[in-house]
Order: structure tokens, then C-alpha cells, then sequence
């Protein structure tokens, strides 16, 4: 286990400070929440069996379209 | 395509190699350093150094903290073990040498060492086992070391202690800033680090030491933005702190787990593997969490601290002053399957990254 490395997934249901996640291909797993603030559906980074932070689906966006941006800029040149 | 693998489009990444080497200057070195080893991981697997131009040059500085955890807090735990009391750890740990002996040479020896996946694993072994003693190693960066603190402000079992050797990374960037012959141009900061302390922490290097700054992700395109974004600033000789993560990392970090971090720790001084102690680079627990401080509820010994076994070059690899390759041990005395130093040990330790990955270090 890489001891930086959190994943991704999602909170299928959530039980207090447990919820569900799913971190695709239909691994499921148990995962603490107390150190974030999540609801049902949102994206988690889990690290260790906790979530450490909620995913922002409008930034991951924003992220590729930058990538598009320079993408762009690098085939006019 | 799904998200993650728009995040490693090759693609996009060939369309960032060349707009490297647009902003790259033409002539003179450039050295940018990572303090990451799941970077470390990303860099190697995907060969991105053979995308870099010849006079760009990642390096990977003090990333791995089970690497960094020093020999004298091994022995630590050791010595816990050999009383008897039952150590848990994340599997990473259990080969890390101590000045005699690792957890996992105590657990051929009758030591009761088991791995656990997270720390509410072991405390519900200590809830099930109530007439031994549960000691768990915490190790870990700012990303682990608040999950340590939120346990220990709850409901813990009396049976149930920490072994804390959580360390800080951002006094250990500013080591490497002071390292005799180790020219940093730039730093590409740690993404999950800094999804929990956010990115203020790093304003030092760009406003004292006018250090181009950019936090990045673990995509292989997020590490090629960042060499990209930090070219960029080094060619108008600017020093910003740049946040190419922020779909994780918010410029305030993680809050609650700052929070919990305050009310469980304080920082310290702590001794690093291979480089000594640094000021304010360690948590310890607070004096009101002392029972559940193994340092204060059982009698160990302080010990010396035998941290780089002869021969072993961990010590120059942790600051990026040598590559695994340049360490006249590396696949040949030292190997995954017989590790002579704790940077071969983790799986996060660079000399084990690019053991791995031998055909990508041969190249670079
Ligand atoms: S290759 Fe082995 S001996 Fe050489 S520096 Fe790395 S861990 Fe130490």
C-alpha cells in the first residue's frame, strides 16, 4: 500500500460516521467519514479506511479543460 | 472515457511534453523536486522523465514517511513487542530495519506484529482482546496523521495506545533548501498532503525563498502540468504558488481535520532517517491524551538509533542528492526481496519505486 495514495470512490449509503463506498468494478468497502463532510452520491479520497476529502466534480472539469486549453495552444504554435 | 483515464490521455500528455519544451530554457539545468513517493511512483511507471527535455530533471526528495521513520522509534516499537504487548502497523512498516532488528524479524521471533488495513481495524482487535495490551505504530505525513488524531479523541478501549511517528513534510522541503550541492528550481508540492493542510503552508517557499511553487495530483498529466506550470514561472523568473489539484486540494485544507489535529497534537522537534532532528516536524500527543501515549503508559527505553546500516546510501537518496541507481548496492546487494536500506523496504521508498520499475530508471 502506497502510504500517500488515497483513492477515489463513491458513498453508495451512509451510516454516521460509516458509509459505504464504491471504488468501481463493484468493490465495495466500509469507510470512516468523520473527517469530512459528504452526503450520498458525492465522490470521497480514502486513504487508509478514511475519507480525507470530498472530490469537486467542477474542478475536476475545470482541471481538463486547462489541460484542453494548453492542448490547444501547443497545435497553434 | 472515463474520468480517470482522461486524466492520463496520453495524448494530452505528449501535448504537455511539447509545451515543455517550449517554456524549458535552452541551455542550463533545471532541477524541480517532489517530496512524494506516490509522485515518485507515477514518474517512474509512466516513464515521464524520458518525456522531459535532457536539461529538466525531476528529482524525488523525503516523500516516503515509513522510509523516514528513523531506527530509534523501530526500536521502539520492537522493544513494545518483546514485552509482549500486541503491535499493529500498516504492512509497510514491518520490514523497516531497526538498529537491531525490524517488527517483522520480532514477529519470526515469537512478537505478537499484526498488519492491519486502518487504525479502526486495531482498535477493534483491542475491543475483542481485552487482556492484552494493543500498541498501534502510527506513521505518516499530514495525510495520514489526522485519522491518528481523530481515534484519539474518541471512544478508545483502555487496552489501546499509539505509538506515534507522524512527521510534517513542509520543515523537510525547507531542509532540502539547505542542502550543500542541491540547486532546487522548483517544487511540486504533495497532493494529499495538502488536501488536509491546504496550500498556505507553502507561501514560505515562494515569498522567502522566491521558489516556484505548484501542488499537484497523481495522474501522470497532473505531474507533467506541474513540471510544465513550474517551467513557465522559472522562465519570467517569477515564484508563485500554483494549485493544479484543486479538484482535491482547497486553498484551506481540509478544516475538520486540521481541527482534530489541533486538539490531539502538539508539533514538536522529531529525528528524521538518514537526516537528524528538525524543529516543529513531528506531532506528538497532547499531555491530555496521555493514556493513550505508549511512550508514557509503558517503560521504553530510549535507544541511540542505528539509522543507515554500512554501505547503504538512503541517507543522500531521501534529499535527491543521489539516484537509487548511483548506490553500488542497488540490485545487487540490495533488493525488494532482501532490502539493505528503508528506502528499498516501502513501497513508497524510492529505491524500491525504481526497483520496479528497472527498465524505466536504466533510462533516466
Ligand atoms: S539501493 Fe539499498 S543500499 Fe542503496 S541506498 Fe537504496 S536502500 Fe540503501
Amino acid at each position: 500500500m502506497l502510504m500517500c495514495l488515497a483513492i477515489p470512490a463513491k458513498i453508495i449509503s451512509l451510516q454516521g460516521e460509516k458509509a459505504q463506498v464504491d471504488f468501481g468494478q463493484g468493490v465495495l468497502r466500509d469507510v470512516n467519514v468523520s473527517l469530512v463532510e459528504a452526503k450520498q452520491g458525492d465522490y470521497v479520497l480514502v486513504h487508509a479506511g478514511y475519507a480525507i476529502q470530498v472530490l469537486e466534480e467542477k474542478e475536476a472539469l475545470e482541471t481538463l479543460s486547462l489541460w484542453s486549453d494548453v492542448l490547444a495552444q501547443a497545435g497553434q504554435e | 472515457m472515463s474520468e480517470t483515464m482522461r486524466f492520463r490521455d496520453p495524448k494530452v500528455a505528449q501535448g504537455i511534453a511539447l509545451k515543455i519544451r517550449e517554456v524549458a530554457p535552452k541551455k542550463g539545468q533545471v532541477k524541480i523536486c517532489h517530496v512524494c513517493g506516490t509522485h515518485e511512483w507515477t514518474i517512474t511507471h509512466f516513464g515521464l522523465r524520458s518525456l522531459l527535455p535532457e536539461n529538466v530533471e525531476v528529482i524525488a526528495g523525503p516523500g516516503c514517511p515509513v522510509c523516514i521513520v528513523p531506527a530509534a522509534e523501530i526500536d521502539e516499537a520492537v522493544q513494545l513487542a518483546k514485552q509482549g504487548k500486541v503491535i499493529t502497523c500498516f504492512g509497510d512498516l514491518l520490514r523497516v530495519p531497526g538498529s537491531e532488528s525490524s517488527l517483522l524479524e520480532a514477529k519470526a521471533a515469537g512478537a505478537d506484529v499484526r498488519i492491519v488495513y486502518a487504525v479502526s481495524d486495531a482498535i477493534e482487535m483491542a475491543r475483542a482482546e481485552r487482556e492484552k495490551e494493543f500498541v498501534f505504530h502510527a506513521v505518516g505525513f499530514e495525510t495520514t496523521a489526522p485519522i491518528t488524531a481523530v481515534e484519539a479523541l474518541g471512544d478508545l478501549p483502555r487496552n489501546f495506545s499509539f505509538l506515534v511517528s507522524h512527521r510534517l513534510i513542509p520543515p523537510a522541503m525547507e531542509l532540502l533548501l539547505g542542502v550543500e550541492d542541491l540547486q532546487i528550481d522548483g517544487f511540486i508540492a504533495p497532493g494529499h498532503v495538502s488536501a488536509i493542510i491546504g496550500t498556505k503552508p507553502y507561501e514560505l517557499f515562494t515569498k522567502v525563498y522566491r521558489m516556484p511553487t505548484v501542488v499537484a495530483g497523481f495522474e501522470p498529466n497532473d505531474v507533467l502540468m506541474a513540471v510544465y506550470m513550474i517551467l513557465k514561472q522559472h522562465s519570467t523568473s517569477e515564484a508563485e504558488l500554483e494549485n493544479e489539484y484543486s479538484r482535491v486540494v482547497k486553498p484551506e485544507g481540509n478544516r475538520k481535520a486540521l481541527e482534530v489535529m489541533r486538539r490531539a497534537f502538539k508539533v514538536t522537534a522529531g529525528n528524521w532517517r538518514g537526516i537528524g532532528s528538525l524543529d516543529n516536524s513531528a506531532y506528538a500527543l497532547k499531555s491530555s491524551l496521555e493514556e493513550y501515549d505508549a511512550r508514557k503508559k509503558f517503560d521504553i527505553k530510549p535507544s541511540e538509533g542505528k539509522d543507515i546500516h554500512k554501505g547503504c546510501q538512503c541517507h543522500q537518496v531521501i534529499v535527491g542528492k543521489i539516484k537509487p541507481n548511483q548506490c553500488p548496492m542497488f540490485l545487487k546487494a540490495c533488493t525488494p526481496a532482501k532490502p539493505v536500506g528503508a528506502c528499498m523496504v516501502s513501497s513508497e521508498g524510492t529505491c524500491r519505486v525504481w526497483a520496479k520499475n528497472v527498465a524505466a530508471a536504466n533510462t533516466a
